[in-house]
């Protein structure tokens, strides 16, 4: 057990736990903040997509020893009551079923139009490919994208 | 106008909940805070709330919140349900609050989300929910003041009276409205009537969805609460022999190691208590990651099963004795298995005609053969369980699609009467069969009450792909017997897989034909199947799809009208009376998809195949159009033609046919788990091919047939046909025949 200083969605907060606990469960068990999701616990899903200094990443593979000093933002912080461009379009295209991966959906989508704020279909398809959503609802995902890209 | 009766039998379940001076409904502890709230911004909440029934509570200033019944794993059903209701209460959507209802039967009838019967169920009684709502509310004004009740009419929740200028609010008469009798009948509004059902409505989750907050299984948090993980056998075919927890017992944050027996030894299994691995270790800790690593150390020894007979009840009483043989068994022996007993004669379900004779006087015979590897469900969200058991009894929060057939178990394993359990439906994240088997809960009540400690039982993904309850594998041979003038004069299926048959003998082309001929077999195993959206059909359409196709091609006639023309067959002079299906309007979605997407044109690069299915009381046609680029099958565009009668929530529906679409041509393209001496050879999504975004359709185009029939089912019809749909492209893309599922597996590339 260690003790660890943490930013998340810019607010300060420390929590004791083993260096070698990925961040997925700081956030899920020590601090229940359950919005960012597990799925596959080796990196093949993106449920558990959060943003690393802005950087789209995997949690389930991000031990917190490892982040000290990084900016980490996770679906609760990415706006203020949901407002964000990527959250808003998915709203208007009501692209959720069961909504289980959605979350890490949003997170990657959201990182691709910070480095990217027009991409192309094959753009999406490279930014998005390491996000799987059994319902199927990646067409209405990839719309989503494309509206949130035009409102900037 | 029809007109029905409240009350079905000596059961209502319009009882009146209201108390003295408007009776607040029960709060949901946790799940009260997963209100939804539809369309609208911010609600001003009201300062009291009166409830009508227990769907209903009115608020005094008009918001109205109602009880969604059934469990949600992404139909969205949580939106059209309390459509249903809001429709018929003729309220503003605006003001609607969607509450999920805990596990009660007496309030909520059967709580069942599976087989696509949600809508179809509660068409009916859920509008007379909202109807009789509405009655009493013009009742209460009418008494108030004091005008004929027939002269109270009402407009988005609010109440007039033409002649006086009198008008109300719900909220002023929900009170009143609350302590009035419920009336014996009500009228329900006629389809041109309608203001909400037909609309496409949001998901009223859907904010709550983007923004993270809690509302999974595993997002259930109690103080206090500690978590559990399992190590199940690594195979099928082994059993718990000993464990050794001494490496585990010291670690951080490690609490108990504890073995746990799911039933008790004299328990009547029902039809979804399957359960590959009902001995199992848990290990309990403070945290995931502490337990996770404890589960690495733990050291477990197996030991092999003997052969055992276990008679299940199902569905109305019926019984059913399944033997579970012993041994470890591998792909390449079912696969050998199945191909011996697909040589011999099955057992004759269905023979029209004299299908012998046909075959024999054929000019030309047909023959293909089709099969399909188990599947697992992968919903996005594992399997898991929050329990706590507390003397004798128990609360529970959890996802899963059939509460009431959980609990008959529950009360037996745990020793307690069934009315001591206590369960919240939490949203699932998935179901597509896999969660109407909930043994997860048994075994999270069972740590719970071992370790004397509120507990939430999360199964890793690892486990959650090897635990079984797998889509089955199949194989099914088709043959059709044409004439020396090339007319198709018989037709002979016969089916089976490890370890049930996937065959429906009375589906179409059944009844198209003078002589038909349908068997099936099937060979035991004791690796556990359970439902995977669109049992059997999922496999059957694939196959019967392709089959139809190539024989299509053989008579040299166009794909949709040789399928129209067996239609129109049965339609005017069917064969046999068991027929399933309604010829016209299994031909009337072949029509409208053939419309829609102009299947006359030809465009050069683009290949397309057609495919039409019937299951779940709905009729779907798609057609796909795809490209060859770097070797790998690009689909370009799904269009898809559906009858589903009567369409709730629109967009919400096209929603789930896109899913349906695209997770069929996934599972139809890399869908696979395969076995090596019980073992199942993949254990996460390394190994296990999902469909993903640079693979899904580039677009997808779905029309509804417009009509007045009674909503039928919508979550799983259109998946079946999109199996046939894409394996006829790939033909004509290709020049070759697929016929062996997954069609690309691990290769991605066309070879």
């Amino acid at each position: 057990m260690a003790t660890y200083n943490l930013t998340i969605n810019g607010k300060e907060t420390q929590v004791d736990a083993a260096p070698d606990t990925p961040m997925l469960w700081v956030l899920r068990d020590h601090l229940n903040m359950v919005g960012t999701k597990y799925g596959c616990g080796i990196a093949q899903c993106g449920a558990c997509t959060v943003h690393l200094d802005g950087v789209a990443m995997r949690s389930c593979q991000l031990p917190v020893s490892a982040i000290e000093n990084k900016k980490i933002t996770t679906i609760e912080g990415l706006s203020e009551n949901g407002t964000h461009p990527v959250q808003q379009a998915w709203l208007e295209h009501d692209v959720p079923q069961c909504g289980y991966c959605q979350a890490g959906q949003i997170m990657s989508a959201a990182a691709l139009l910070k480095d990217n704020p027009n991409p192309s279909d094959s753009d999406i398809d490279v930014a998005m490919n390491g996000n799987i959503c059994r319902c199927g609802t990646y067409t209405r995902i990839k719309a989503a994208i494309k509206t949130a890209a035009k409102m900037g | 106008m029809s007109i029905i009766k409240t009350s079905v039998g000596r059961r209502s379940f319009l009882k009146s909940t209201a108390v003295a001076g408007g009776g607040m409904m029960l709060g949901f502890s946790w799940l009260a805070s997963c209100q939804s709230k539809p369309e609208a911004e911010v609600l001003a909440m009201p300062k009291e709330w009166f409830a009508i029934n227990s769907y209903l509570k009115i608020g005094d200033n008009g918001v109205v919140t109602i009880i969604s019944p059934n469990p949600e794993f992404g139909q969205n059903v949580r939106t059209s349900m309390p459509m249903l209701i809001a429709e018929e209460l003729d309220v503003d959507w605006k003001k609607v609050i969607v509450e999920q209802a805990p596990y009660d039967a007496k309030k909520y009838g059967f709580q069942f989300t599976g087989g696509s019967r949600g809508i179809m169920s509660r068409w009916e009684p859920l509008r007379m929910t909202g109807a009789t709502a509405r009655q009493m509310l013009r009742q209460a004004a009418a008494q108030a003041w004091e005008v004929p009740v027939e002269e109270i009419t009402t407009n988005a929740g609010v109440l007039h009276h033409e002649a006086s200028g009198k008008s109300a609010g719900y909220g002023e008469m929900a009170s009143a409205a609350g302590k009035l009798p419920v009336p014996e009948e009500v009228k329900l509004k006629e389809v041109k009537d309608f203001k909400i059902i037909g609309t496409s409505r949001k998901n009223v989750d859907g904010k709550d969805i983007v923004t993270g907050k809690p509302m999974f299984g595993v997002d259930y948090h109690q103080e206090g609460m500690l978590v559990a993980m399992i190590e199940h056998p690594p195979a099928f075919g082994m059993t718990l022999k000993s464990v050794d927890d001494s490496a585990v017992k010291g670690m951080p944050g490690i609490k108990d190691v504890v073995t746990i027996k799911s039933y008790k030894d004299d328990f009547a299994k029902g039809g979804f208590d399957t359960n590959a691995f009902a001995e199992i270790v848990a290990i309990v800790g403070n945290s995931t990651w502490e337990v996770m690593q404890a589960k690495k150390q733990l050291k477990v020894e197996w030991k092999p099963i003997t052969a055992y007979a276990e008679t299940i009840t199902g569905f109305g009483g019926r019984k059913e004795t399944k033997n579970i043989p012993a041994g470890l068994e591998s792909t390449t022996s079912h696969n050998a298995q199945m191909e011996a007993l697909a040589a011999k004669s099955g057992k004759i379900v269905r023979k029209d005609g004299n299908p012998d004779a046909a075959f024999k006087n054929a000019a030309k015979i047909i023959e293909r053969s089709y099969s399909a590897p188990f599947l697992a469900h992968n919903c996005m969200e594992p399997m898991n369980a929050f329990a706590h058991v507390q003397g004798d009894k128990v609360h529970i929060a959890a996802p899963l699609q059939i509460p009431a057939l959980i609990v008959p178990t529950i009360a037996s394993s745990l020793g307690i009467p069934a009315e001591n359990i206590e369960m919240d439906i939490t949203r699932m994240g998935g179901g597509f069969g896999r969660r109407a088997y909930s043994h997860y809960i048994v075994e999270a009540a069972l740590i719970s009450k071992k370790v004397n400690a509120p507990v939430k039982l999360m199964y890793t993904r690892e486990d959650d792909m090897t635990n079984g309850i797998y889509r089955p594998t199949y194989q099914a041979t088709y043959r059709a017997a044409l004439d020396e003038n090339n007319n198709l004069t018989a037709l002979h299926v016969k089916a089976g897989g490890i370890p049930e048959s996937p065959l429906f003998a009375d589906r179409f082309p059944a009844g198209a034909l003078d002589n038909y001929l349908a068997e099936e077999w099937s060979i035991d195993s004791n690796i556990t199947i359970g439902a995977f959206r669109a049992p059997r059909s999922n496999f059957m359409a694939g196959a019967e799809q392709s089959f139809l196709d190539e024989i299509a091609e053989a008579v040299g006639k166009d794909p949709i009208q040789f399928r129209l023309d067996l239609l129109k067959r049965a339609q005017e002079d069917p064969v046999g009376e068991k027929n399933d299906y309604d010829a016209a309007r299994y031909a009337g979605v072949l029509e409208l998809v053939r419309e829609k997407s102009n299947w006359g044109e030809k465009s050069a690069n683009v290949s397309r195949g057609v495919s039409a299915y019937f299951c779940h009381s709905t009729y779907a046609a798609h057609i796909l159009d795809m490209t060859i680029e770097d070797g790998k099958p690009v689909v370009q565009k799904v269009a898809c033609a559906i009858d589903c009668g009567i369409v709730v929530n629109p967009d919400a529906a096209k929603n789930m046919a896109e899913g349906a679409i695209t997770d069929g041509i996934g599972n139809a393209l890399y869908g696979e788990l395969t076995f090596k001496d019980g073992v199942p050879e993949k254990k996460n999504y390394d190994k296990y091919r999902m469909i993903r975004m640079s693979e899904a359709p580039k677009e997808i185009e779905v029309h509804f047939v417009q009509n007045e029939i009674k909503p039928t089912g919508m979550g799983e019809p259109p998946f079946p046909p999109i199996f046939g749909a894409i394996a006829n492209a790939m033909y004509q893309a290709t020049g070759k025949r697929s016929y062996k599922q997954p069609f690309l597996a691990d290769k991605n590339v066309l070879g």
